[in-house]
């Protein structure tokens, strides 16, 4: 039933082999999928920090502003953000009229942008409530010790607390990768986007997003193999006593 | 006149949106309970097949899932209905949008529910027994009240993942609101209006189910002493 002739033929192109050129000669297929992963975490990780801080921060004025930005983006899907960004800022004259606007015409930029901000929304809450979790003790001893503020937030807290929010975070990477699969909805050419060009030639569609779909399973076990060996690495803390 | 009258049918697509997700829910509670059944059982073929079932779904994304059942399965039944000589049946997208978006949301359920089965109490249902319930009794009377608490936290969750994901329906040819909003992009020019409005009113839906849930999950901890530091 399942044709695996047309599988052997078209596994390339999920390899960046399009059009009949060498396979990885082009960023599509998994190449594309992991750079706008590996993109986006990178970005919404560097925002999530000091945006984490933020959000615990006593302030309100700084604490409800980064709350609100977390609610709304967690609120709504992440598809309606990267309609927004990609075919909504073309309302507005000043925006099409700025030097951004070379980038901002581009998909992939605006789905990078999108995916940023929306795994940094979910980012912040995790970090956030780690930082909230730290031990009384740990910080009494930070100040014990006379260490200013910052120096306790860099030096204490924060590196604590992103290592408790380890397991968490495995969770919103492999949530990030299934979620990249709509940049084929905006012309780029993930595996989910491959294998809809595929399914549009060929008008089959089991193969193709069979395919696609084996390609996610196999990142997401390797995803969830690596963090766990990162959670033995920097958690081991945590774990029970080895006699 | 605000978005060129394009609003009314915007919220028409919100309502189709919220049928598609209310049934779509009913479906993945059912097939949840039924995963985390196969999964507690005795038999290992039937904790296999969950396992299966569980891993494949969530390890690949819904939109892909969506793909795979709603386009493979109308091949498929084309096929079928091709070689048993019937003409091709005609696929109601709603029901197509429900049962894939039911099957996805079925393997989180299935983890969902299994966790809050195991959160109660082994003597609860050995008392059940004894009392000569008979297990499917002993399962509605005394397992799914207790469990309810435990499986409330993650079904939240779970509930405001499967709204969101409701966005990528209009992909199988459903006219929700995704779909009204991109006619309604086209013809008002106003792109960034329409899906901020679309944004807003999924807003309003996720507020709203964060607001019933946290007061069943008050309602269903009565009684339950927190812990305080």
């Amino acid at each position: 039933m399942i044709d695996f002739a047309l599988i052997a033929d078209k596994l390339p192109s999920f390899l960046g082999a399009t059009d009949g050129a060498p396979m990885m000669s082009t960023a599509d297929g998994l190449l594309m999928t992991l750079e706008l992963l590996a993109l986006s975490l990178f970005f919404g990780l560097a925002l999530s920090v000091p945006l984490a801080l933020g959000r615990v921060s006593k302030n309100k004025w700084i604490a409800r502003p980064v709350w609100l930005f977390t609610y709304v983006f967690r609120g709504t899907p992440m598809l309606v953000q990267l309609f927004i960004i990609y075919y909504g800022l073309s309302q507005f004259d000043w925006v099409r009229s700025s030097w951004a606007w070379e980038y901002l015409q581009s998909a992939y930029v605006c789905a990078i942008i999108a995916f940023t901000l929306n795994t940094s929304a979910y980012t912040t809450e995790i970090i956030a409530g780690q930082i909230r979790n730290t031990h009384w003790g740990e910080i009494e001893a930070a100040k014990a010790m006379g260490m200013s503020k910052w120096l306790m937030m860099r030096r204490i807290v924060v590196p604590s607390a992103l290592r408790r929010a380890l397991p968490a975070y495995s969770n919103e990477v492999i949530m990030m990768l299934q979620g990249t699969s709509i940049a084929g909805l905006v012309t780029l050419a993930d595996l989910t986007g491959v294998a809809r060009r595929i399914y549009a030639d060929t008008y089959q569609a089991f193969e193709p997003f069979l395919v696609a779909g084996a390609f996610y399973l196999t990142l997401t076990v390797l995803f969830v193999w690596l963090f766990k060996r990162a959670e033995k690495r920097w958690l081991a803390f945590l774990g029970p006593r080895k006699a | 006149m605000f978005l060129q009258g394009y609003l009314p049918s915007i919220l028409d697509g919100a309502m189709l949106t919220l049928k598609l997700a209310g049934a779509s829910l009913v479906v993945s509670v059912v097939l949840g309970l039924i995963g985390a059944g196969f999964k507690l059982a005795h038999s290992k073929p039937l904790q296999w097949l969950a396992e299966l079932y569980s891993t494949l779904i969530r390890g690949v994304p819904d939109l892909v899932w969506m793909f795979i059942l709603f386009f493979g399965g109308q091949m498929l039944i084309n096929d079928i209905a091709t070689k048993m000589g019937w003409p091709a049946p005609d696929i109601d997208p709603m029901l197509a949008g429900v049962l894939t978006i039911g099957v996805i949301f079925g393997a989180y359920m299935t983890e969902t529910f299994r966790g809050a089965i195991m959160a109660v109490p082994k003597g609860q249902m050995e008392a059940g027994a004894a009392y000569g319930m008979s297990p499917l009794r002993v399962f509605f009377r005394i397992t799914v009240p207790q469990m309810i608490r435990f499986a409330l936290p993650s079904f939240s969750n779970n509930w405001l993942v499967l709204v969101k994901s409701t966005a990528l329906v209009s992909v199988i040819g459903l006219n929700d609101m995704m779909y009204k909003a991109d006619t309604a992009k086209s013809v008002t020019q106003q792109p960034f209006t329409v899906y901020v409005v679309v944004g807003a009113i999924y807003l309003a839906i996720t507020t709203v189910s964060i607001l019933v849930l946290n007061a069943l999950e008050r309602r269903y901890s009565t009684g339950v002493r927190e812990s305080e530091l």
